[in-house]
């Protein structure tokens, strides 16, 4: 770890990705991400690598998807619009397995939206927005520290199951300062052998030495694509079972439990200390994975809770589905939200808590 | 301290909680007192979100054209900011936006700015990347100064790491400071810090310079 730095979320974001190995980028201006675009384009190629501009988010992702499926460790950023359009090759991306890191800077939706931090993404990132049987492990910091390390272990896990994984932040996270210390900068596999020898699927060039590599997408037999499917689909399953992470805060006595990710955590946290200094017992469940949803921090919720409130900055409660889901009616579930760009404050959780309460 | 100081920098050294800060501060001496936000550059945290809570100290709060609800990064700004730039009564703190691309707009107020009841100031982080060197500041300080035509007049040291910050991140930052206004042969105006590390800092190590508490208007509790 690098000694402590006062940085920006945008700009800590791409120096994580740069020491996780990270040497491709590819992007479109959006903010509030872009300090992302902004610094990649000065410091990349110092550390050996390549940044390019596209002239839209679609061109973007499928510069990406050739660099990845050549071997190299390549990230993407935007905010919420531009990672909608992206959707499309992020579907094809999964269908042949290629590996990448993406991180959305969620804003204020539905079409282009505002340009204030939101969480309404939830279902657009967990859910898929593209089509057909896949599946992309999302992660969502609520802190630049968390961020970072998120980033860093996302193009390992992403190698590691050869999918995208996203890494859903917010204007919030991006857009502020906090003390970071940087993991420390790995090499980047570089040069077909090197990346042959990481990465044997990747499109090196057969050089008449081995079979060719051939990445396809399109199944005219459609018996052939079941079976595919069936082969690739034993990761999901197992990144269930072993990717699913969370953190717990007072769930010991509570008899209300605040389910919140991101930079809405942090508000929470602040509202269960105001609220336990008049008595009513909080804690929460924060989700650190939001694909795989972390359904077995619910399973040990005890006779003690009476309630459950999901607080998110979504209209519809999009992570509130996923709690009602994972309890299957066992307690009462209700919502604290904002949207729109708008915020959360911790007095405002307070007296909403307590409305759903019905205490004074 | 001039009638109207111009509190310029890198990005995240400070200037809009330096800004307020200085402004509520400058409320207490005088009766005409105005804070200019011509923060275009970034869409969030900028000194205007305080609006409120200026304009209920009586402190008049100038920025874009649209309002503060506002929030695009849009380069609109409006033409009354002219106002506390003109009229002597007033004592402005003019909030310019992080970096060289943010102070440009500075110039199309320049004339008030070259008269000699105003100044320019730079304000160093030093725990910030790009301004933890010698080299690092000069440039950016000279970036600001090509830009606008202004000359800077004088350096804070608001080195910090928000809640982290101790009192050896503040003499750090005065030591580059000071080899800075050395080679510029630029005053070092004041320090500040976070008021819980008020005591532990000794003015004798900052060469008698004024420490002075920053508090954190900008920044909610819950991201501290």
């Amino acid at each position: 770890m690098s000694e402590k730095q006062l940085l920006k979320g945008n700009e800590a974001f791409a120096k994580a990705a740069i020491n996780a190995g990270c040497r491709y980028y590819f992007g479109y201006p959006i903010t509030p991400q872009n300090e992302v675009p902004e610094y990649m384009s000065r410091e990349l190629a110092n550390a050996g690598g390549a940044f390019i501009q596209a002239g839209s988010e679609l061109e973007a992702v499928n510069m990406a998807y050739g660099a990845a499926a050549s071997g190299g460790r390549v990230l993407l950023s935007s905010s919420s619009p531009g990672i909608a359009l992206m959707q499309e090759s992020i579907s094809l991306l999964s269908s042949v397995e290629v590996p990448i890191v993406l991180i959305n800077v969620m804003r204020g939706g539905p079409g282009i939206g505002s340009i204030q931090a939101s969480q309404a993404d939830y279902e657009q990132v967990t859910k898929g927005g593209g089509n057909g049987d896949y599946h992309t492990i999302v992660f969502a910091p609520s802190s630049i520290q968390e961020a970072c390390d998120m980033i860093y272990h996302a193009f390992d896990v992403a190698d590691e199951y050869r999918n995208p994984v996203i890494v859903c932040a917010d204007g919030t996270i991006g857009q502020m300062m906090e003390p970071v210390a940087l993991p420390e900068a790995k090499e980047a596999a570089m040069g077909d052998e090197a990346i042959a020898a990481v990465k044997p699927w990747a499109l090196t060039g057969h050089k008449n030495k081995r079979e060719r590599h051939a990445m396809n997408s399109v199944w005219l037999q459609q018996d052939l694509l079941e079976n595919y499917i069936d082969e690739y689909w034993p990761k999901y399953e197992k990144a269930e079972r072993e990717l699913q992470d969370w953190e717990e805060v007072m769930l010991d006595d509570a008899e209300v439990v605040f389910v919140a990710y991101g930079s809405t955590s942090r508000v929470a946290k602040e509202a269960i200390q105001a609220l336990r200094a008049e008595g009513i017992k909080v804690g929460m469940i924060r989700p650190k994975t939001l694909w795989p949803f972390p359904a077995k921090a619910f399973e040990k919720l005890g006779d003690n809770v009476k309630h459950v409130i999901s607080v998110e900055l979504s209209k519809g409660g999009q992570l509130m589905h996923d709690v009602k889901y994972v309890l299957g009616g066992k307690y009462p579930v209700s919502l604290i939200n904002r949207y729109g760009g708008m915020l959360l404050d911790p007095d405002e959780v307070v007296a909403r808590t307590k409305e759903i309460l019905e205490v004074k | 301290m001039k009638r109207i100081r111009i509190i310029t920098g890198h990005y995240g050294s400070g200037k809009s909680e330096l800004s307020v800060n200085m402004v509520t501060e400058l409320k207490k001496q005088y009766d005409k007192v105005a804070i200019v936000d011509l923060d275009i550059a970034n869409p969030y945290f900028r000194s205007r979100e305080r609006q409120d809570m200026m304009e209920d100290m009586g402190i008049e709060v100038f920025h874009n054209s649209f309002g503060y609800d506002i929030t695009q990064d849009l380069p609109a700004l409006s033409a009354a900011i002219k106002k506390p730039l003109e009229n002597k009564d007033y004592h402005t703190i003019v909030d310019a936006g992080g970096d060289d691309s943010g102070a440009r707009v500075l110039n199309q107020f320049r004339k008030y700015f070259l008269a000699d009841d105003c100044e320019m100031i730079f304000v160093i982080n030093a725990n910030r990347p790009e301004t933890s060197t010698v080299s690092g500041c000069l440039h950016h300080l000279d970036a600001i100064q090509v830009e606008t035509g202004l000359k800077v007049d004088g350096i804070i040291n608001n080195t910090h790491l928000l809640s982290e910050t101790s009192a050896a991140d503040i003499k750090k930052g005065y030591k580059l400071c000071k080899e800075v206004s050395e080679l510029l042969d630029i005053p070092i105006i004041g320090s500040y810090c976070n008021e819980k590390i008020l005591n532990n800092i000794k003015e004798e190590e900052l060469d008698g310079i004024e420490v002075t508490p920053i508090h954190l208007f900008m920044r909610p509790s819950w991201l501290q």
